[in-house]
């Protein structure tokens, strides 16, 4: 990972002047600057079609700008090759959809584990912490309130969906990366779980100094952070539309 | 990537045993198409050793001027006939032939009960070579030394009950049912050879002497004659010198050559005979023309089972093509926690590999023990042993093949697969 010493150590993700459109469509993003501090907790609202799910893609260096920079952690992503950046998000960003986030025929901790398969870093950090990666995964599981009585030989399929978008936040943190990416995790849990849920979320984020970008149309959430950015205001194209 | 192959490999099994049920049907039908392709295989090898193993270390066959692969059918293996007859004369003339080290003469004709009887003399039993130069052993008994002894092969001794000692009739022609039988005489059961997988099996031997003796004169009409025939036949048994029980004909006859370097010489020679259109043939060179003719059918079965092999790819290609869409977001989830295009792409082609090497062995498994269950079958009902059909090395270049296939159409998924997770990234369709 090449990381550059000009920009200032805490801006984790930084976009510039960021332009981007799918063949022969309209610009669906312009956006002119979004920064994210390291630690910070970021509330990210947008109503569907706002282009949130293609400025995840751009964070995750899934799809590159047309022009503009996406600087993570100092690294020009839109400069890395595929490959290089498939390795660097493997590395640096973990993410929490908004359901089905378990591989259905791995078992629960092997889902957790599934980043360090492909991240030599996340590995050895899961390692070094814990002594094993199953270790780290069932303190991990421990820390979001699944014990191995709950966890051990269930088949993923058949826990709850609040029990399931837990097992994603562990499998996001498990070897601790910089970053972590929700996209509504919440929006299909109920009232009472969703708060335990962003409880523990934020908990496990603060003891680890992650920073944590929340996507979520339910602004009702916006004010448990520590900033809310609305895509529609810094996307100039969505406004101009 | 190299680092990460193993727990894409890791991946695609547990994703198999996930989809149990799917994936043990398709892997089974894989199976069953390979142990059709093994098993066709095996039997056009089996069926082709036993067929070139039906003759060995006789030199030439002397027939009457005909087809090649006739003479071998009707001498050999004991179908059809022959359209003409060889002269004792050139049988002895051939015999005496500087180049011939041995002859043993063969008279068709008579049958017994549908079973070929073949007149010859006792050199044939020494001569008469199966497979690698085996040669004929009597299970039983002994060899045609008394008049109107028969040595019967294993077959016709097994199938019709018969001992030694026993009295059986002989009837003119070679169908099952005779009308016209040479019951003056009965024949007795001297001796009865070991099972050796050819048409020796399958015959009757007696000898030259006695075929004569039967077939001296016509079949006599009132008693009086059959009497006098009787006491003819009597003097055979008696004193068998006192008659002359040369035949005037043969069918056929094998010729061993005192050196190899001669044969085509020999074979020239007997071809371009002067006294009598004769026709010589080497074994081996008339074995491959007949299995030649039927290649055809061998090739149409080989076919077939690559038809089956390749139904059986396809059903794995549907499975695994049916299965993309709704696998859209596990590719998501991949590709969130790091995972390349290149392994999702490498996820489903193992995927398809690992179905069909699990099918391929579960194939080898199936058709051995398929083996194992129908041989003690197939000894006791046809006396044939089938070895265990463990792949040779050209089955293993065939299964090769399969697996290549099998991969080939497991990108078809695999780059499906791709660019759907290109296309995708980290957006989860729901």
């Amino acid at each position: 990972m090449r990381t550059s010493t000009t920009l200032p150590e805490q801006q984790i993700i930084e976009l510039n002047q960021v332009r981007f459109a799918w063949p022969k469509q309209a610009p669906l993003l312009d956006i002119e600057a979004f920064a994210v501090r390291r630690g910070e907790r970021v509330f990210l609202s947008g109503p569907s079609g706002s282009g949130k799910s293609t400025f995840l893609n751009l964070l995750g260096g899934v799809v590159r700008p047309r022009s503009g920079t996406v600087r993570i952690l100092g690294t020009d992503a839109s400069a890395l090759s595929g490959r290089r950046m498939d390795a660097f998000r493997a590395d640096h960003i973990g993410f929490v959809f908004q359901m089905f986030n378990l591989v259905p025929y791995l078992s629960v901790l092997e889902n957790v584990m599934l980043p360090c398969q492909f991240s030599k870093s996340r590995a050895n950090s899961a390692v070094s912490r814990s002594g094993s990666l199953r270790a780290d995964a069932q303190r991990l599981l421990d820390a979001l309130e699944l014990p191995g009585a709950i966890v051990n030989g269930r088949n993923v399929n058949a826990m709850s969906i609040g029990q399931q978008q837990r097992v994603a936040v562990a499998r996001a943190l498990i070897g601790a990366p910089e970053i972590v990416i929700a996209d509504e995790p919440t929006s299909a849990l109920d009232e009472d779980t969703r708060e335990r849920f962003i409880e523990l979320l934020f908990c496990e984020c603060e003891a680890r100094g992650t920073t944590l970008l929340l996507v979520s149309h339910d602004r009702r959430l916006g004010k448990l952070f520590d900033s809310e950015v609305s895509l529609l205001e810094i996307n100039r194209a969505s406004t101009t539309q | 990537m190299i680092a990460s192959v193993t727990p894409i490999i890791r991946l695609a099994f547990a994703s198999l045993l996930n989809r149990r049920a799917t994936a043990v049907l398709t892997m089974l039908a894989i199976a069953l198409s390979v142990m059709m392709l093994l098993g066709v295989e095996k039997l056009r090898r089996d069926a082709k050793d036993a067929f070139a193993n039906t003759i060995s270390g006789t030199d030439l066959i002397v027939g009457a001027r005909s087809g090649s692969i006739q003479l071998l059918l009707y001498s050999v293996f004991r179908i059809g006939n022959a359209t003409n007859n060889v002269s004792w004369k050139s049988f002895k003339a051939l015999s005496e032939h500087p180049q011939v080290a041995w002859s043993v003469p063969l008279s068709l004709g008579d049958s017994h009960r549908g079973f070929r009887v073949l007149g010859t003399n006792n050199e044939y039993f020494q001569r008469y070579r199966f497979a690698r130069k085996q040669s004929l052993a009597f299970a039983q008994g002994e060899n045609l030394s008394r008049p109107f002894a028969v040595v019967l092969g294993a077959r016709v001794a097994k199938e019709l009950g018969y001992v030694i000692g026993e009295k059986i009739v002989l009837a003119h022609g070679s169908g099952a049912v005779s009308l016209s039988l040479h019951d003056e005489h009965p024949f007795e059961v001297a001796g009865i050879l070991a099972p050796t997988g050819t048409p020796v099996d399958r015959t009757l031997h007696v000898s030259l002497e006695s075929i004569t003796a039967i077939h001296s004169q016509t079949p006599p009409r009132t008693q009086s004659k059959r009497d006098a025939r009787r006491a003819r036949l009597q003097v055979f048994i008696e004193r068998p010198e006192d008659r002359d029980l040369t035949p005037s004909s043969i069918t056929a006859m094998m010729l061993g050559v005192k050196s190899k370097v001669g044969i085509f010489r020999l074979l020239r020679d007997i071809n371009q005979y002067e006294d009598e259109p004769l026709l010589a043939i080497i074994p081996g060179v008339a074995l491959q023309e007949l299995w030649d003719l039927l290649g055809v059918a061998e090739n149409l079965l080989r076919l077939v089972s690559v038809m089956v092999v390749f139904s059986g790819l396809l059903g794995m290609l549907t499975v695994i093509l049916a299965s993309l869409e709704s696998r859209r977001r596990e590719m998501a989830v991949l590709r969130s926690v790091g995972a390349r295009p290149v392994h999702v792409f490498a996820l489903f082609l193992s995927e398809a590999a690992a179905l069909t090497v699990v099918g391929v062995v579960a194939g080898i498994v199936l058709l051995n023990l398929a083996i194992v269950v129908g041989r003690e079958y197939a000894a006791a009902q046809f006396g044939i042993q089938i070895p265990l059909a463990l792949p040779t090395s050209a089955d293993a270049q065939l299964l090769i093949y399969v697996v290549v296939a099998a991969t080939a159409i497991g990108l078809v998924p695999a780059v499906r697969a791709y660019k759907m997770v290109l296309a995708d990234g980290l957006s989860m369709k729901l």
